[in-house]
């Protein structure tokens, strides 16, 4: 039992690293066997959380329209994204005749690639990060706005109008909301000095930054959460889908797998955005920790570390699903005035508010 | 001026998304008590329709095989699709008068688009809607359904 109770996700990585190590002498081998395995674990990972994601969006959905949802296929339905899956597995992957062959079948891998390469500096649990590389929140602002490429590329390939408009709408939406996004990040950045992901998790030992930072920190939280709902075209901002206008905006004319991997792409997208707000707002894998109280925080830091992070992430992604199953969607001048007129000036005067906050030291 | 109706928008909206999402938290935390789904082939057994579902005409009977329909047919007229036929025949009465009485009460189940207008219009309430919505059938001609039972005859005291 107390062997059991020191094992962890790092110790796991650093055995099997020093393992590696040991057994193969090329140590350039050693690192790219050592990437392939993080690559694999991140795999089998991420496609039984698209699972998790797919069935509790849908039981969601279901809770809050006063309904069931799926409660027929296994145990209260939880057999239906499996069902699912089959089913787009089944069907024939069919490329239009009038579309540009190679961007059309390129779109959704680079989809899903992009989303994979912002889950590299996020930390899972405690010492337990893919890459911890020192301009974390820099990379994931930067790679995360490269998911407009693929939107924009299956939209103009598929040559069918609703397609074009579905990405052309995502491109302005994207444009406009990642300034929010950014700005609401970089008051973290300010009250840490640090762009760097373990480094913004620790300055959190003696609380968390939306306690710690009090009204500025709840603020920019807010932005952020609305303005990265808006970044990864979910409801009530599905412009770039549409379902109501454009049948199925940038992905009219996808079928099968490469549909498959654009809902994919979906799901990780709203995993990482939570699992983002989780770390800069909430302490990533930090128990709750209130100052200097020492058995309190001993007390908290009996939970695994990975389940403090879990947790946090799927209270933000519940939180961007009641979003899209209780607010009506937005015109496409009605998004562009909410970024523009209200979600800009409020995080730039925010901004100003946090940098004279950290100066002053107004924070706990 | 302009600052205090932007901020009195921004409060304004900010206030009624919440209240949205209380509403919906709501349902979500009283999932239990609020789902208004009936799973309707597993409770088919105890499954009870409201009380103004219209699902087809009857015409009741009570325990002497007796039906109030004097075969008037009010209702006929008022069907506008005709669905509802109804067939007379002259009977002997016991003092020896002749009295119009139905001989069969024909109604088109397929033709009928449960306005109930019919049941409106019967002077002497001899019709009525049902609540069973279970019509499907593989033929069209069993949708053609007589009413009044064989043998059966008009109520005591119903003009």
């Amino acid at each position: 039992m107390n062997l059991l109770l020191t094992i962890s996700f790092s110790s796991v990585a650093s055995g099997i690293h020093n393992w590696l190590v040991s057994t193969i002498p090329n140590e350039l081998l050693a690192k790219s066997v050592e990437m392939v395995i993080a690559g694999i674990c991140l795999l089998l990972f991420l496609v039984p959380l698209c699972f998790i994601l797919g069935y509790m969006e849908r039981k969601v959905a279901g809770f809050m329209q006063m309904r069931y949802g799926p409660n027929r296929v296994g145990p209260y339905g939880s057999l239906q994204i499996v069902a699912d899956t089959v089913k787009l597995v089944m069907k024939e992957g069919l490329t239009p005749t009038g579309s540009d062959k190679f961007l059309f079948n390129l779109a959704p891998v680079i989809m899903v690639v992009t989303c994979m390469l912002v889950l590299a500096p996020i930390a899972f649990a405690k010492d337990f990060q893919i890459w911890d590389i020192n301009i974390g929140v820099l990379y994931v602002s930067a790679i995360s706005s490269l998911a407009v490429i693929g939107i924009l590329m299956a939209g103009w390939s598929s040559y069918n109008k609703y397609s074009l408009l579905g990405a052309m709408r995502s491109g302005a939406q994207i444009v406009s909301y990642e300034l929010s996004v950014g700005l609401s990040l970089i008051s973290i950045v300010i009250l840490t000095g640090s762009l760097k992901m373990s480094d913004i998790v620790m300055s959190q030992e003696t609380g968390w930054w939306i306690i710690r930072g009090h009204i500025p920190v709840i603020i920019s939280f807010v932005i952020f959460v609305i303005a990265s709902t808006a970044e990864i075209n979910r409801a009530p901002f599905d412009l770039a889908e549409a379902e109501q206008e454009l049948t199925a905006g940038f992905h009219t004319e996808y079928a099968g797998m490469k549909f498959a991997m654009f809902l994919l792409a979906e799901y990780i997208n709203l995993f990482i955005v939570s699992a983002i707000a989780a770390t800069l707002f909430l302490g990533g894998w930090m128990p709750f920790h209130i100052g200097h109280w020492q058995e309190f925080n001993h007390i908290m830091d009996f939970v695994p570390s990975s389940l403090w992070f879990l947790g946090k992430t799927f209270f933000i992604i519940f939180i961007i699903m009641q979003f899209r199953w209780t607010f009506p969607r937005l015109r496409v001048d009605q998004l562009l005035t909410l970024e523009w007129k209200y979600l800009l000036p409020i995080s730039m005067v925010n901004t100003i508010l946090v940098t004279v906050m950290a100066i002053m030291g107004w924070h706990f | 001026m302009f600052l205090t109706d932007y901020i009195r928008t921004v409060y304004k909206g900010v206030r009624s998304l919440l209240t949205g999402m209380k509403t919906t938290g709501y349902y979500f935390t009283h999932a239990r008590k609020e789902i208004k789904t009936e799973e309707y082939p597993d409770n088919r057994a105890t499954l009870t329709m409201f009380d103004r579902f219209k699902g087809e005409v009857v015409m009741p009977h009570d325990e002497n095989n007796e039906h109030r329909c004097t075969g008037c047919q009010a209702c006929e007229i008022a069907c506008p699709n005709g669905t509802i036929k109804i067939i007379t025949k002259q009977e002997l009465q016991p003092d020896g008068k002749k009295k119009k009485a139905i001989d069969t009460f024909v109604y088109h189940l397929e033709l009928c688009t449960m306005c109930n207008l019919c049941v409106v219009a019967c002077p002497s309430d001899a019709i009525k809607m049902a609540q069973t919505f279970e019509h499907s059938v593989y033929d069209k001609k069993q949708l053609k359904k007589v009413l009044n039972n064989p043998g059966s005859k008009i109520m005591e005291g119903v003009e």
